[in-house]
């Protein structure tokens, strides 16, 4: 599968990363190349063979539905790049 | 051109859990913006959810109060997509594996019962609160900025999807209605949706009747009622069917409820179609429930609706409608039962519930918490009218003074005076005085005119000042009259 | 010798025996670190301050005789991705280069209360990724054997904060090799634990699957007293094991007689680096005169690790990263509206060799290739799994090289990125399968640079690993030399 500008243009977006033509053209080529070498993958066949999502077989982990206490909102907004009253602020999402 | 609507419905649902599906914040509403924020529901790096074992239980309780097959092996997903309420950028939800699946809910419609089925009831995360400021007041196309608060971040939910069987805006009202119900009675969440903790989206087509294939349907969002719903979802399919009649095609899109102008309206730019790039969640581990802990909830589910419903016929006596009206809410029906016990006319009692009581609750806007007096004063009244002691009439006014001071009915009626007159000698006087005072009445009535035996009756009441037992001054007047 | 060059569990007997108190040895660590630091560039951030208040707290609790573990006031540094409530911790990225974490990883909690003292945040490849600590915003790390070489990556500071003894142990972390390959690089020994041996909250992810938190130190007794103090249960993370701690001292100083070492041809190609094969061959000769028995294994999937390796971690990294938006914490960079501001703030806030691996991962999860890309790596992921598996039931460890080649050149494997990503083949099957792997010193190359043999054992039998490494290294010299800190 060719990995083509376009490809990496969509990509980019879902990714919200702004990239400059020049870097469009680079990522594609560097991008290209290491698909390449994952598609070696493809070699093997897998037919039959479960995903292993977790190298450990755990099941199971809960915790009780106890209140612990939260951060106050100072703390929480500490480390917010733009905040108001009590709130993070962004800008328009239209 | 006729055409059939074809309608599935997802509502979310928070979970009335202690703390969050991830982490130990509160889930109260309506507290200061983010001051139930946790480095884990904030998202902060290096944080790692844990699950909440009662979120898991109650929507098993979901799943089994919806008909639903409990999966065996179920897993987290991560959805990913961008959005200033999510903190990760991504929001753990289910997938391919949800909890909950097949199942079914009926519903009571004017042709009788109809079944709907249930897709699927999966448990998720929910996003935090936007409030947009700036523009035209708190609406989002034309915001200049918006504020976040995490505080609703993390609140355990779960979707409910309907399978699209829904055919008319009143089914999916009924579906709505009972799936709340439902959702009430397992004691799983508020459903307030004011509160924002039960939420519904409505997906609308239609197609020409007696065809099968579906139409293009919208995504109706934004309905924050139950009626507005109804209202949005009838729009809809007459704004399709307006627009397949002109030979226009449906959008495929999402579209807004305008409260304001009772229309549904397209949402700008929701831009092109999500990719969620869903993969299996890798800082959660698989849940996989055995048998045993699903038939201990089961065990454990208080009585259903529809069941409730189908006791309170064939135990009380009462009309299918009135057992639905009185089941329609757990803590009515829970009410009228303990009622039930002390009265040998629980339809009698029912009766007085769903009207005169319904009617003042309504009036003033009061709950049963409210009430200044208990069942057992209620059934004393349905007592009093049994035993012949007051007439209906008189029991009204009974009625009105019980709701308004919660003083006992017997004495009320001792109070007032008001047992109602059954001796026949007193009645017979009183018939007498009242004949002898309209003979011309008299001679009309002897004379075939059957009707004017009404206008007797009133006069004997009014000179018993209504305290006569009516059936008596009938069968004593008519006696004297026929001699 | 000077009371920094001692190794932790020395150092840690030097106060216990008063020789030294904390801020005594705090203070000489200091001046030390300051001293090498511009030629070898290994800290972020500095915490002096907070240091010597550490100190201060120790040398009290020594007093008192109560509650002394072998880090009780004894300096070491943190991979600059371990969460320090209050003290900065970026990643190396400039995304997050004012980041002030609220909460403490659980780790550095574990450290805190056994006392230890905390130097610094050390500089590493940005968000973990890299194998040269390159691509970090803020700094190049040097390699203390030669400081025109790399220290290896992504955990090069820790790597060589401790080689260059500015620190006597430090936390690393290794997602694919990122704790082993730099300290094979450098010199020193570095474990990667079984996956969910230690609590990952607070270590910034990077691929949740695969990272695990590790000691980096100058020998193997202190790596076996570090693993003490950090592994265990830690019911915040979901995916951390609920399996018992030993001591790990305990197995440590017996005899490896008898004990079986598997050596899998596929890590031995033809090809390879001859300086590399030849030190790593003598050391499991070493192994076998010292009582081990040596049987040939095979790991046939191996050859496919990187592949599967490239789709997974810029997968959950793609993911794990998202984060990073502007909202509630890190760089902002404005915007005419909120996608603007997302996508502006991440381009100027990620290296370029993030943005790859985000890109990678995002196009390996998304529609259409979610099958041939993610879905495939998890199934090959269990064949390799199933390999280890299949080896242990014959052999109880298994030996191998730990890089490719000893440390190189500044730029040398920066034009192509897979240049710099085969750096990892030997180390990157174990994060897939999961298990524990340890990199001790074996020998220097002609131009002095240090070589690394990796032993990689079952899953949860560090002992096992930790033993077979200690006799290994107590018969040789290896451990004992120190880096020059000269170019050349």
């Amino acid at each position: 599968m060719a990995l083509s500008e376009k490809d990496v243009q969509y990509v980019a977006k879902l990714a919200r990363l702004e990239i400059t033509e020049a870097e469009v053209e680079k990522y594609t080529k560097q991008l290209g190349n290491i698909l390449g070498y994952i598609e070696e993958m493809g070699k093997l066949d897998t037919t039959n063979v479960e995903p292993l999502t977790h190298p450990l077989d755990m099941k199971n982990v809960f915790r009780e539905d106890v209140l612990i206490p939260s951060l106050t909102q100072q703390e929480v907004l500490s480390n917010g790049p733009e905040v108001q009253s009590g709130h993070f602020k962004v800008p328009r999402i239209m | 051109m006729e055409y059939e609507p074809v309608i599935g419905l997802e509502v979310h649902c928070e979970l009335k859990t202690a703390t969050k599906l991830f982490c130990g914040c509160s889930t109260i509403f309506g507290s200061d913006s983010n001051t139930q924020v946790c480095p884990v529901c904030l998202g902060l790096p290096g944080t790692l959810p844990v699950m909440n074992e009662k979120a898991v239980e109650y929507a098993v309780k979901i799943g089994l109060a919806l008909n639903c097959t409990i999966a065996k092996y179920s897993k987290m997903d991560r959805k990913n997509y961008y959005y200033p309420d999510l903190p990760k950028a991504y929001q753990v939800s289910q997938n391919d594996k949800p909890l909950n699946y097949a199942g079914y809910l009926d519903i009571i419609t004017k042709e009788g019962t109809k079944r709907i089925g249930v897709t699927r009831a999966h448990l998720e995360e929910d996003a935090g609160k936007l409030i947009h400021q700036g523009g035209k007041a708190g609406r989002l196309e034309s915001s200049d900025y918006s504020l976040a608060d995490y505080n609703r971040g993390g609140i355990p939910l779960v979707e409910i999807v309907s399978e699209p069987d829904i055919r008319s805006a009143d089914e999916a009202h009924a579906y709505l209605t009972a799936l709340r119900n439902i959702l009430l009675y397992i004691g799983v969440s508020d459903c307030n949706m004011e509160e924002g903790s039960l939420r519904c989206d409505a997906n609308v087509s239609v197609r020409p009747k007696g065809t099968e294939k579906f139409g293009t349907r919208t995504e109706i969002k934004n309905m924050n009622s139950f009626k507005f719903a109804k209202q949005a979802i009838e729009y809809e399919i007459k704004r399709q069917s307006a627009l397949l009649d002109k030979g226009e095609r449906v959008v495929q899109e999402s579209r807004l409820w305008d409260v304001n102008e009772s229309k549904t309206k397209t949402m700008r730019s929701k831009e092109e179609a999500h990719d969620y790039r869903y993969f299996p969640e890798p800082d959660l581990v698989p849940i996989i429930l055995s048998e045993d802990y699903v038939n201990s909830i089961k065990k454990n589910l208080p009585e259903l609706p529809a069941a409730k419903r189908t006791r309170f016929v064939s135990q009380y006596g009462l009309t299918e409608y009135d057992a639905g009206v009185l089941t329609s809410d757990q803590e009515l029906a829970d009410w009228y039962e303990e009622g039930a016990k002390h009265t040998k006319n629980p339809k009698g009692l029912s009766n007085w519930m769903m009207g005169d009581m319904a009617a003042r609750m309504k009036e003033e806007e009061k709950e049963l918490k409210d009430l200044k007096f208990e069942q057992k004063k209620l059934c004393e009244l349905v007592d009093l009218i049994d035993k012949g002691t007051i007439n209906s009439k008189q029991a009204k006014e009974v009625f009105i003074e019980l709701f308004d001071t919660g003083k006992s009915p017997e004495a009320i009626v001792k109070d007032k005076g008001m047992v109602q007159v059954s001796d026949p000698a007193v009645i017979e006087k009183a018939v007498e005085k009242v004949l002898g005072e309209n003979a011309n009445v008299v001679a009309d009535y002897k004379g075939g005119k059957q009707g004017v035996l009404g206008f007797l009756v009133g006069k004997v009441m009014q000179a018993t000042q209504g305290k006569a037992n009516p059936k008596l001054v009938n069968e004593i007047l008519k006696k004297k009259l026929d001699s | 010798m000077e009371l920094y060059q001692l190794t932790l569990h020395e150092a840690a007997q030097a106060l216990q025996s008063k020789k030294t108190s904390s801020v005594e040895l705090t203070k000489t660590v200091l001046d030390h670190l300051k001293k090498v630091e511009p030629q070898v560039q290994s800290f972020i951030t500095i915490t002096e301050t907070e240091a010597l208040a550490q100190a201060a707290e120790a040398d009290k609790r020594l007093a008192s005789g109560n509650n002394i573990t072998p880090f009780t006031g004894v300096p070491i540094a943190l991979k600059d991705l371990l969460c320090t409530k209050g003290v900065r911790t970026t990643c190396a990225s400039k995304m997050l280069e004012n980041f002030k974490p609220p909460y403490n990883a659980t780790v550095v909690e574990k450290l805190n209360s056994a006392g230890a003292v905390s130097v610094g945040k050390t500089n590493m490849d940005e968000f973990a990724m890299g194998s040269s600590t390159e691509t970090s915003y803020y700094q190049k790390t040097k390699n203390p054997w030669n400081l025109t070489c790399v220290p290896g990556g992504s955990s090069g500071g820790s790597a060589s904060s401790v080689s260059a003894d500015q620190a006597f142990a430090s936390l690393g972390s290794d997602t694919g090799g990122s704790i082993r390959q730099p300290a094979a690089l450098c010199g020193i020994v570095g474990l990667k634990p079984t996956y969910g041996r230690i609590s990952r909250y607070g270590l910034i992810a990077f691929a949740s699957s695969l990272d695990q938190i590790g000691p980096m130190t100058k020998d193997v007794e202190d790596s076996a007293l570090m693993m003490n103090v950090i592994a265990g249960h830690d019911p915040k993370d979901s995916t951390s094991a609920d399996v018992p701690v030993p001591d790990y001292t305990a197995e440590m100083k017996k005899s490896v007689k008898g004990l079986k070492i598997g050596i899998p041809k596929e890590f031995f190609p033809s090809e390879m680096n001859t300086e590399v094969s030849e030190a790593v061959k003598k050391a499991i000769e070493q192994l076998k005169s010292l009582g081990a028995e040596i049987h040939e294994v095979s790991l046939p999937h191996s050859p496919y690790s990187l592949a599967a390796y490239y789709v997974l971690a810029p997968s959950e990294a793609s993911s794990n990263l998202a984060r990073y938006d502007g909202v509630r914490y890190g760089l902002r960079v404005p915007g005419e509206n909120i996608v603007e501001m997302y996508s502006k703030t991440r381009a100027a806030g990620f290296g370029p060799e993030v943005k790859r691996r985000i890109m990678l991962g995002t196009y390996a999860l998304s529609s259409g290739y979610y099958d041939a890309y993610y879905l495939k790596a998890l199934k090959v992921r269990r064949l390799i799994k199933q390999d280890y598996d299949k080896a242990f039931e014959k052999v109880d460890i298994i030996a191998t090289p730990t890089a490719p080649n000893p440390a190189f050149r500044f730029g040398e494997k920066t034009d192509n990125p897979l240049t710099m990503y085969l750096e990892d083949i030997f180390t990157i099957s174990i994060n897939i399968a999961g298990v524990p792997a340890i990199s001790v010193p074996c020998g220097l190359s002609k131009t002095g640079l240090p070589i690394g043999l990796q032993l990689i054992g079952k899953p949860f039998d560090e002992a096992a690993l930790l033993k077979a490494a200690y006799a290994y290294e107590q018969s040789t010299d290896w451990h004992k030399n120190k880096p020059t800190l000269k170019e050349s």
